[in-house]
C-alpha cells in the first residue's frame, strides 16, 4: 500500500533528476528555462484536475485565475508607493515588510511590495474572485459553471488589454525576482537556472502528492460521488455545493500561485495570459492527461506545453491542443495512461495465467 | 410526539397534482408502510420528505423540529437516510467505498487534513472503513467489498445502497421499492432484514408494490392514491378496507395470500 503510493512519487523524483542530467550531458540545459515554465503552466492543469476529475465540474476560465494571480503580482511589485511615503497605511505596511524601499534603474528610491505580501495578496483575491463567480454556480446543477467562467475569462481578458496601468497590450515587464526562502530565488537568470528548475518540480511534486491523498480520503470519495450522481450524494449528506464551490476555490488558488511563480520567473506577464484560448488549452491538457490522474494530467501538460514553448507547433500551436483533445475524447476519453496501464496489467497477466495453465497441465 | 409528521403536504408539477394534502405520521420504533396504485405519488412523498423535492404547501416535522425547506444535505444529517426506486450506486467506485461514502455525514475530515494526511485522519479512515464492512456484513455482502460497484447485480445493487443507507446512523430509514426487481427468496430475506434494523432501534417507511412482504412486516399502512391518502391503518384493517380493495388491492391481494400459503 505504502510503496504503491511511493511508486509515482520516486518515479517522478528520478525522471525529474534524469532530465536536468540529461540536458546538462547533452549541452542543453537551456531547455530547462522552457521546461520550468511547462511545469508551472502544469500546475493549472493540476488544479483543473481537481476541479473536472474529482468533483466534474469544467472550468473556462482558469487562464484568467493565472493572470489574476500574475498581474496582481506584477502591480504590486512593480509600482510605486513612494507617494504615499508619509500616509499612516503606507508606514504601518512598511514596519511590517509588506512595503520596501528599493533602488531603482535609476539610482532614485522607490517602495515597492514584497513579492510574498504581493503572492499573499494574489491568493487573497483570487479567493474573493472565485468565491463570487462559484457560489452562484455550483448552487445549481448542471455545467453552469462552465458558462459563468467562460464569461469571466472574457471579462478579464478585456481589462486586461485595455487597461493601462495593466500595461495594456503590451503587459507588464520588469518584475523583480522572489527572494522565496534560504536563498532561492525565483528568476530567470540561467545562473539559478538548476536551482528553478528543481524548484518548480518540487511543489509540482509536491501539490501532486497532496492531490494522490485526497482520492482515497472522505472528501476524495465526497467530490467523487458528487462527480457520479450528485442527488444520491446529497441524500447522503453531502453538502454538494459546498464540496464543489471548495473544489473550485482551490484549483483557481492552484491557477494563480502557478501564474505568481511564472511571472517571477519570466520577469512580466502579457493579456495573452488571461485569453480563452489559454483557458481551453488547460482544460484540453486536463483531458488529455486524464482528469481523475494528476500525475498523467501533470507528465503530460508538461510534456506537450514545453514542446510548445520551444515552438515546435509552429503557428499550429492552438490547432494542436484542439486537435489532442479531439484525439483524447474519441480515442481515450479517461486519459491515455489509463488504458496503457490496463493494457500492461493485461498482458501481465495474460503471461501469468498462460504460465498457470502450463502447470496445471503437465 | 410522532418521528415523522406530516401535514397537509400538497406538490404539483405544471398541471399534475402529485400530492394534495397528505398527512400522516410515523411513530418512532415503526415500521410503516406506503401503497398504492403506479403514479399515486409515493416517490414523490418520499422526495418531499426527504429535501429533494420542495413541498408547494404544508409542513414536515421530524424529530420535533420543522425540515420542510431544507437542503436534503441537511436533513440526511439530522438522521434520515433513503434509497431509491432505480439503486443509485456510485459506479466508479468500489462497493465498500460506496458505504464509506455513507459514514461522510458521521465524520468530519476536511480539505486539509485529507491532503496532508494528518494523524487524525489516518485514524479517521480506518474507522470509516471498519464501520463500512460492518455495515456490509449486515446486508450479507462483506464478500463483495473490493468489487466495482458496477460489477454487481440489481439485487446486489439494492443491498449496497441499503449498506450505504444505514452506514449514515439514520433514526429513519426511507425505502423506496426495495424489493422490486428481487427474486421470492431475495425478497424473504430483505423482510428479515428490515425486521432486524427495527432491532437496532431505527425506524423504517417503506414504498412497496410486494403486497405479502407489506402486509407481512408493517405495523401500520397508508394507501395512497391519485395524490391523496385513501385509508389509513394496520395491515388486517387496509386488507378488508373495500375502496382499498377496489382500486388498488383487487385480485393482487389473493395472490398474495395464496403465495403465502404455499
Ligand atoms: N419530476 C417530475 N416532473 C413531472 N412529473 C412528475 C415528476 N415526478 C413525478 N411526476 C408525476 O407525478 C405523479 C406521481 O409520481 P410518483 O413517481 O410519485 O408515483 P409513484 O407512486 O412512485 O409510482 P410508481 O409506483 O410507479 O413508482 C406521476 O403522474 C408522475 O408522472
Ligand atoms: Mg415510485
Amino acid at each position: 500500500m505504502l510503496l504503491k503510493r511511493l511508486f509515482p512519487v520516486i518515479g517522478f523524483a528520478a525522471l525529474a533528476i534524469a532530465v536536468q542530467l540529461g540536458a546538462g550531458a547533452l549541452g542543453k540545459e537551456f531547455y530547462l528555462t522552457q521546461l520550468t515554465m511547462a511545469i508551472y503552466y502544469a500546475i493549472v492543469v493540476m488544479g483543473l484536475c481537481l476541479l473536472m476529475g474529482f468533483a466534474g465540474q469544467v472550468s473556462l476560465g482558469h487562464g484568467a485565475f493565472f493572470a489574476i494571480g500574475g498581474y496582481t503580482s506584477a502591480v504590486l511589485t512593480t509600482s510605486d508607493f513612494s507617494r504615499f511615503q508619509d500616509s499612516l497605511w503606507a508606514a504601518a505596511l512598511k514596519r511590517i515588510h509588506v512595503l520596501i524601499p528599493k533602488a531603482d534603474l535609476y539610482g532614485g528610491q522607490v517602495l515597492t511590495t514584497t513579492p510574498w505580501a504581493a503572492f499573499v495578496a494574489a491568493m487573497l483575491l483570487t479567493f474573493l474572485i472565485a468565491c463570487l463567480i462559484g457560489y452562484p454556480a455550483l448552487r445549481l446543477k448542471g455545467h453552469y459553471l462552465a458558462m459563468a467562467t467562460l464569461g469571466f475569462c472574457l471579462i478579464v481578458n478585456k481589462i486586461v488589454l485595455g487597461t493601462a496601468w495593466l500595461g495594456a497590450a503590451d503587459g507588464i515587464s520588469g518584475v523583480p525576482e522572489w527572494n522565496l526562502a534560504g536563498g532561492l530565488v525565483i528568476s530567470g537568470r540561467s545562473a539559478v537556472r538548476v536551482q528553478n528548475y528543481y524548484a518548480a518540480c518540487a511543489l509540482a511534486l509536491f501539490l501532486l502528492i497532496l492531490l494522490a491523498n485526497l482520492v482515497h480520503s472522505r472528501v476524495g470519495r465526497a467530490l467523487q460521488a458528487i462527480h457520479d450522481r450528485e442527488t444520491a450524494a446529497g441524500a447522503i449528506g453531502i453538502n454538494t455545493a459546498r464540496y464543489k464551490l471548495n473544489a473550485f476555490v482551490l484549483s483557481a488558488l492552484l491557477a494563480a500561485a502557478a501564474g505568481v511563480f511564472l511571472t517571477h520567473y519570466t520577469a512580466g506577464i502579457g493579456p495573452s495570459e488571461a485569453s480563452a484560448l489559454k483557458s481551453v488549452r488547460y482544460v484540453a491538457l486536463a483531458a488529455a492527461g486524464g482528469m481523475s490522474n494528476p500525475w498523467g494530467a501533470a507528465l503530460v501538460s508538461t510534456a506537450i506545453n514545453f514542446l510548445s514553448l520551444r515552438g515546435w507547433f509552429g503557428t499550429y500551436d492552438n490547432a494542436v491542443f484542439g486537435a489532442v483533445l479531439i484525439l483524447i475524447i474519441s480515442i481515450a476519453p479517461q486519459g491515455p495512461l489509463k488504458p496503457l496501464g490496463l493494457w500492461i496489467r493485461r498482458l501481465l497477466s495474460g503471461a501469468r495465467s498462460a504460465a498457470g495453465g502450463e502447470h496445471a497441465a503437465s | 410526539m410522532p418521528l415523522l409528521d406530516v401535514e397537509n403536504v400538497s406538490r404539483r408539477f405544471g398541471g399534475l397534482v402529485a400530492l394534495d394534502k397528505v398527512a400522516f405520521s410515523v411513530s418512532a420504533g415503526q415500521i410503516k408502510s406506503i401503497i398504492g396504485p403506479n403514479g399515486a405519488g409515493k416517490t414523490t412523498l418520499l422526495n418531499v420528505v426527504s429535501g429533494l423535492l420542495s413541498a408547494d404547501t404544508g409542513r414536515i416535522q421530524f424529530r420535533d423540529s420543522r425540515i420542510d425547506g431544507l437542503k436534503s444535505h441537511q436533513i440526511a444529517q439530522g438522521g434520515m437516510s433513503r434509497t431509491f426506486q432505480n439503486p443509485s450506486l456510485f459506479l466508479q467506485m468500489s462497493v465498500l467505498e460506496n458505504v464509506m461514502v455513507g459514514r461522510h455525514p458521521r465524520t468530519r475530515c476536511g480539505f486539509a487534513a485529507c491532503c496532508l494526511r494528518l494523524p487524525g485522519q489516518i485514524r479517521e479512515e480506518r474507522r470509516i472503513r471498519e464501520s463500512a464492512l460492518e455495515h456490509l456484513r449486515f446486508v450479507g455482502l462483506e464478500g463483495m467489498a473490493g468489487a466495482p460497484a458496477g460489477a454487481l447485480g440489481f439485487g446486489e445493487r439494492r443491498m449496497v445502497e441499503l449498506a450505504r443507507a444505514l452506514a449514515t446512523e439514520p433514526s429513519l430509514l426511507l425505502l423506496d421499492e426495495p424489493a422490486s426487481g428481487l427474486n421470492n427468496r431475495e425478497t424473504a430475506d430483505l423482510g428479515e432484514l428490515i425486521r432486524r434494523i427495527r432491532e437496532r432501534g431505527i425506524t423504517t417507511l417503506l414504498v412497496e408494490h410486494d403486497m405479502s412482504l407489506v402486509m407481512d412486516i408493517s405495523d401500520d399502512i397508508l394507501v395512497l392514491h391519485n395524490g391523496t391518502p385513501l385509508a389509513e391503518g394496520a395491515p388486517a384493517v387496509i386488507q378488508n378496507n373495500e375502496e382499498v380493495i377496489r382500486v388498488y388491492l383487487g385480485t393482487g391481494l389473493e395472490d398474495a395470500a395464496a403465495s403465502q400459503k404455499s
